[in-house]
């Protein structure tokens, strides 16, 4: 380049002018990037800040931005009326209890799809998709029957099995496509060792998996934790889950704008933390492991 | 053992060897395997039973086999059609617009400039609200005529004539695609941006030295990489956007011609107690869904073996 700039000095102009008109365009891009960014994320500062501010100042038009802040509105969403702490323990309880059943299931199954292949495993693993693309709403009325039937109806365990249902085959894809990249070559090496498979297992196999399993449960806990259909139909009174409780808001009552905000907020603060310390296996997760 | 004795060809006792092995091998699959039968395969057979049946939880009485009445009902009602018609509607535009706008976004991020990391962080944000809490917030804090904020900023700009629509009573279906797009762009942002960079550096910088402008670049080389990721971004969108029932329930409560298909079964099962209708609606969306599929899976699994050969 440089020989080639030193024998043609009008090139050489002519190359920084063009220099200089990319180097414009990508300024102009960036900027263009930061704004869909902020008018992507502005809903959700709008959220936190109506959360923020009393229930006249959240109901102004033109918007109230610099209004006071105030906790009024959690106050309001933790003190008036129904008390969400039991539907959001119920939440706790139905993510956390599912994805650790997931996981359970999941990683043996993983295993025998990827490091120890049964054969048709391919067929197997199309089976688990497939299961997830049935629309979950055909099957819901004999599930609600029976749990009608066993005295199920309004009991946080039906929740938790029908969620584990519900995030499996996402687990069994994305430990598979984790479980592959266990190398085959260490594994013979080890067994040739005289390893016992217990210890491959923990000492191979599971350092390399760990980060893995963390953004399949990720995934799982994000998933259930944002359910509505199951839990709306199946749950009442005592297994209510913390989106259940959200849609009391669905009708409007009053001046309620800003407890309609700090209730948004406090429900989604949860998978807010659990994808933004996920953001990079995040993809991985949601592409079900297709995409590294 | 004795058969081995007894079949002087083969090695039976080998065979044997393997069977245990293949079980051995099997074993850590069948819970999960057994598991997922039970819990999604057999509920839906029970739907296709209580499909053919006059089953209406308001007048046990009548209960009954029925033929093919339901599915005669459900494909002449004007309600059900209507909200096929919608559900392939909302699916097919929230996929496009926001596999377009993914895709848009992830090409400005996949550039290097000032506060990349803070804008990606940005962007994903509106995918890890609660959906309902979502569409709450869209209902509530932004599409309200009177205190909404796309209202708010309209009275910011124009002064106290402003017009002030009430956004859900105009356009309720453009209303809860708009809501929907701006969860889901994210989503094929994010599968993209992965695509993107993944893409082979080394050839495209042949080409533009070779002299080919940005856009040739993008249309012989970007895209046909992108293709396998705007595929997989539009099969999983609609896998989740064709059952979306939270934003439909919230935003319109699946008035104004918002009902789509799971909203719509779960009402005829939910408050009109009728199950045998809401069962053959739930066969017919099925069968919808194994047609769409059936395509859907074909993809999927190219892509597989394409991941699988390397």
């Amino acid at each position: 380049m440089t020989a080639a700039t030193l024998e043609k000095t009008p090139t050489a102009t002519a190359d920084t002018a063009a220099h200089t008109k990319r180097r414009r365009s990508g300024i102009a891009l960036g900027v263009i990037a930061w704004l869909v960014g902020i008018l992507f994320v502005l809903p959700v500062v709008w959220m936190f800040l109506t959360s923020f501010h009393s229930e006249n100042d959240a109901a102004t038009n033109p918007p109230s931005v610099f209004a006071p802040l105030t906790l009024d509105g959690y106050a309001n969403f933790f003190g008036g009326g129904a008390s969400p702490w039991p539907p959001l323990l119920n939440s706790i309880t139905a993510s956390v209890l599912s994805t650790v059943l997931v996981l359970i299931l999941a990683i043996p199954a993983a295993y025998a799809l990827s490091i120890k292949p049964v054969r048709k495993w391919t067929d197997t693993l199309f089976f688990f998709l497939s299961t997830k693309m049935l629309p979950v709403v055909a099957g819901l009325l004999p599930v609600y029957l029976i749990a009608q039937g066993i005295g199920m109806l309004d009991n946080i365990w039906l929740l938790i099995i029908l969620y584990t249902s519900m995030n499996l085959p996402i687990a069994v894809w994305m430990m598979r496509s984790f479980l592959a990249e266990v190398p085959g070559e260490i594994l013979e090496a080890a067994s040739m060792d005289g390893c016992t498979l217990p210890r491959t297992l923990r000492t191979i196999v599971m350092p390399i998996v760990l980060p893995g399993i963390a953004a399949t449960s990720l995934i799982c806990f994000i998933f259930s934790w944002n359910e509505l259909l199951f839990a709306r139909v199946l749950t009442a009174t005592v297994a209510q889950t913390a989106p259940v409780f959200l849609t009391s808001f669905v009708t409007s009552q009053g001046l309620f704008l800003a407890k309609v905000c700090a209730a948004a907020v406090v429900v989604s603060l949860p998978v807010l933390i659990a994808g933004f310390a996920a953001q990079d296996k995040l993809v991985q997760g949601l592409s079900l492991g297709a995409v590294k | 053992m004795t058969t081995t004795a007894e079949r002087p060809v083969g090695t039976p006792a080998n065979t044997a060897l393997q069977r245990t092995g293949q079980w051995a091998r099997r074993a850590p699959l069948l819970p999960a395997l057994i598991f997922m039968i039970i819990v999604t395969q057999l509920p839906f057979v029970g739907t296709l039973v209580i499909s053919f049946m006059n089953w209406n939880a308001y007048y046990p009485d009548e209960r009954g086999f029925a033929g093919f009445d339901n599915f005669v009902r459900v494909l002449t009602d004007i309600n059900t059609r209507n909200a096929i018609l919608t559900t392939i509607l909302l699916t097919a535009s929230v996929v496009i617009i926001s596999l377009v706008l993914g895709m848009l976004i992830a090409l400005l991020l996949d550039r290097a400039f000032l506060g990349r990391g803070i804008v990606r962080t940005m962007m994903i944000t509106p995918f890890l609200v609660v959906p309902v809490a979502a569409a709450l917030l869209w209902k509530h804090a932004l599409f309200n005529p009177e205190y909404g904020l796309l209202n708010g900023v309209l009275t910011w700009i124009f002064g106290a004539n402003a017009p002030q629509p009430d956004w859900i009573t105009a356009a309720p279906l453009t209303s809860v695609i708009i809501a929907l797009v701006w969860q889901w762009t994210p989503f094929m942002m994010l599968i993209l941006l992965a695509g993107l960079q993944g893409k082979p550096l080394d050839v495209i910088e042949a080409a533009q030295i070779d002299g080919c402008n940005n856009w040739q670049v993008f249309r012989h080389m970007t895209f046909p990489h992108l293709r396998q990721y705007l595929e997989l971004g539009g099969l999983l969108g609609s896998i989740y956007i064709v059952q979306n029932f939270d934003a439909v329930f919230t935003i319109t409560s699946g008035g104004l011609g918002t009902a789509n298909l799971p909203y719509t079964i779960y009402q005829t099962f939910y408050n009109a107690q009728d199950y045998g209708r809401a069962s053959a609606a739930g066969v017919v969306t099925v069968i919808g869904t194994i047609i769409i599929a059936t395509f859907a899976l074909r993809t999927v699994s190219s892509l597989f073996r394409e991941e699988g050969a390397r």
